[in-house]
């Protein structure tokens, strides 16, 4: 516990404050519903209410208690981003291995392929492939972690590409280990801080890209909570000057900002600047 | 400097000026090599990104004649329009008819509605066009005159808090900056309107009005990119020799980046203008949704909701062209702007 603080006050106050906040989301995500009064369908009330002792952050345009749904939305929002990052990690990660340890046509194969999807804007690629498989959280989830693969593939694959040609690796290879073992033992251990520091960035595009898909009505299906739908459900009430259906637009921004400022200090720490 | 020290050392500057012409013609071959280079991947990757669009179709689960009928038509009729739509032909036979009628402007029919596309896309290709140049027009000079004033006075105050700024607004999702924007300067101080209603009669002055608001988000989103790598490259050549150099000569600190850092850190900010001009012709798309502006991104987004393919394809199209065009001319200028490649030694 004192090693623990003691690391704690050497950090910079952004990330104490980005740490903070994360672990309070994890929390949300974790404990939805034993933290929110109502449920996340329910409907409660009339539409529109202000804020009361009962309904804290008043209703929704349903009748919905919105300080629930902000709540119950963090699951769906933070927990869609989280999956779709790790599959394109996985898929990417993997892939950007094979292309670099076996080299010749696949990598050629892959490598053009990952150009040509990144010559087209990821918005509007997403856009395409969704009016193709139909708008739900499962095909928003595969559509976005096939899209943020190609990035991840490029620095596994550049990353690994430098690993690939040290000696051990050959060594290694001399000794008859397969193709997996290579990868798996010698390769992905050298690769693995870069692709680590990589995915609170990932992470923060994916989440912002779900957001704003979502927001325009073609991520999380209703009922479902969900943080950019009920910006877009609720925004009539801006024109009278009522802030609630900023609050989850609020949320979203909090969250990628407090892992901006985590990822900041990390890379801050790993490149040894002392300021 | 250099004809300086060949004319002291004996040479005459004939043979000088004729050393230079010969290296200039070299280099201006490697450029043009370069140039033409670039432009064939660049027109390769559009013809790629096509057919990708165009196979979207291809993939839809089910038959295209099949989904504009319903469910109840019968197989004949289907067989007949499938002939009339030209379904029937092999599909690298429809690919270049499909190629051919967009180059000639006929994008096809909406299946939703059976309008022609062309008149969908007419009134509001001008319409996105107009936001993102207006847009970029402000953006540009603001974000290099941002990015040089925090780079002169880097660890400033002024550096520290635009630094702040900019970081938050690239965290914060476009729909929220733009309400934002609307509560604080439609609702709290109504100075513009929340709506941007236009049509194609809106006199200039009253367009400017109306588009306000999406504009300063536009602004806000794009500024914070590219001031933020205007300042990071000059800073990346501020570190050179032969910046020291010049400092060292007694240079003012304004004339040192202007004249000999700038330069330098032309191509990666000519880069970044251009991928943050592409972005803003995509990034349209949420602004115009939230502003009810009529524009090809509202356009878009309303044909994936009804899964009008044939509307989706010919937008994503547009969307894609520009894009990677943008991006061509980036690279292009990158090269042709570059004093290492144009003063060869």
């Amino acid at each position: 516990m004192q090693k623990f603080l003691s690391s704690w006050w050497g950090i910079p106050l952004s990330a104490q404050f980005g740490l903070l906040v994360i672990t309070v989301y994890l929390l949300l995500v974790a404990l939805a519903p034993w933290l929110a009064p109502f449920g996340e369908t329910e409907i409660l009330a009339n539409a529109y209410e202000p804020w009361s002792s009962t309904y804290w952050l008043g209703t929704d345009s349903l009748g919905r208690d919105m300080l629930s749904r902000i709540i119950y939305g963090a699951r769906n929002t933070v927990g869609i981003a989280l999956i779709a990052t790790l599959l394109a990690f996985l898929i990417g990660g993997l892939l950007g291995l094979l292309a670099a340890t076996v080299g010749g046509v696949l990598d050629q194969l892959l490598s053009r392929m990952v150009d040509v999807i990144m010559a087209i804007p990821s918005l509007i690629f997403a856009l395409l492939m969704l009016t193709i498989v139909g708008t739900s959280a499962t095909s928003l989830v595969l559509v976005i972690a096939l899209l943020d693969s190609t990035k991840v593939f490029r620095l596994a694959r550049s990353v690994a590409q430098s690993i690939v040609v040290m000696d051990f690796v050959e060594a290694a290879r001399l000794r008859g280990e397969g193709r997996w073992y290579l990868m798996r033992h010698e390769i992905l251990p050298n690769v693995s801080a870069p692709l680590i520091a990589e995915f609170g960035l990932r992470f923060c595009f994916v989440f912002l890209f779900i957001s704003t898909l979502s927001f325009l009505g073609l991520g999380t299906q209703p009922p479902a909570a969900d943080w950019g739908s009920m910006v877009r459900d609720n925004a009539t009430l801006i024109s009278f000057g009522d802030i609630t259906p900023l609050l989850p637009a609020l949320a979203i921004a909090l969250l990628t900002v407090a892992i901006n400022f985590v990822v900041d200090w990390k890379l801050h720490a790993a490149s040894g600047l002392k300021d | 400097m250099d004809s300086v020290l060949w004319s002291v050392g004996g040479w005459t500057h004939d043979r000088n000026n004729v050393y230079e012409l010969f290296m200039g013609s070299i280099a201006m071959k490697a450029i043009l090599i370069m140039v033409l280079q670039r432009l064939s991947l660049g027109f390769l990757t559009l013809f790629v990104v096509s057919v990708i669009i165009f196979s979207a179709v291809e993939l839809l689960p089910g038959d295209l004649a099949q989904e504009i009928l319903g469910q109840s038509a019968t197989p004949e009729t289907v067989a007949a329009f499938r002939a009339e739509l030209g379904l029937d032909k092999p599909a690298v036979q429809r690919y270049g008819q499909w190629l051919f009628n967009v180059a000639s402007g006929d994008f096809g029919h909406s299946l939703a509605n059976g309008r022609a596309i062309s008149e969908l896309l007419a009134s509001r290709v001008g319409n996105t066009l107009f936001l993102a140049a207006y847009a970029a027009i402000i953006a540009v000079p603001l974000s290099l005159i941002l990015g040089i004033l925090t780079a002169l006075y880097r660890n400033s105050w002024f550096d520290r808090s635009v630094n702040v700024l900019t970081l938050s607004s690239i965290s914060f999702p476009e729909f929220f900056i733009a309400y934002i924007l609307i509560l604080a300067f439609a609702v709290k101080i109504p100075l513009f309107p929340s709506l941007a209603n236009i049509y194609p009669d809106t006199p200039l002055g009253d367009m400017l009005y109306r588009a306000a608001l999406p504009v300063m988000t536009l602004v806000m989103v794009v500024v914070a990119h590219m001031m933020r790598m205007t300042r990071a490259a000059i800073i990346n050549v501020l570190a050179s020799p032969y910046v020291e150099m010049a400092r060292l000569k007694g240079l003012s600190p304004f004339r040192v980046i202007v004249k000999h850092a700038l330069p330098n850190a032309l191509a990666p900010i000519i880069n970044v203008i251009a991928l943050n001009l592409a972005y803003l012709v995509v990034g349209v798309v949420v602004v115009e949704v939230v502003f009810v502006y009529p524009g090809l991104g509202q356009l878009l987004v309303d044909s994936v909701s009804k899964r009008d393919v044939t509307v989706v394809q010919a937008v994503s199209l547009i969307f894609a062209a520009t894009f990677i065009l943008l991006n061509l001319v980036a690279d292009v200028l990158a090269i042709v702007t570059n004093p290492r490649l144009l003063n060869p030694r």
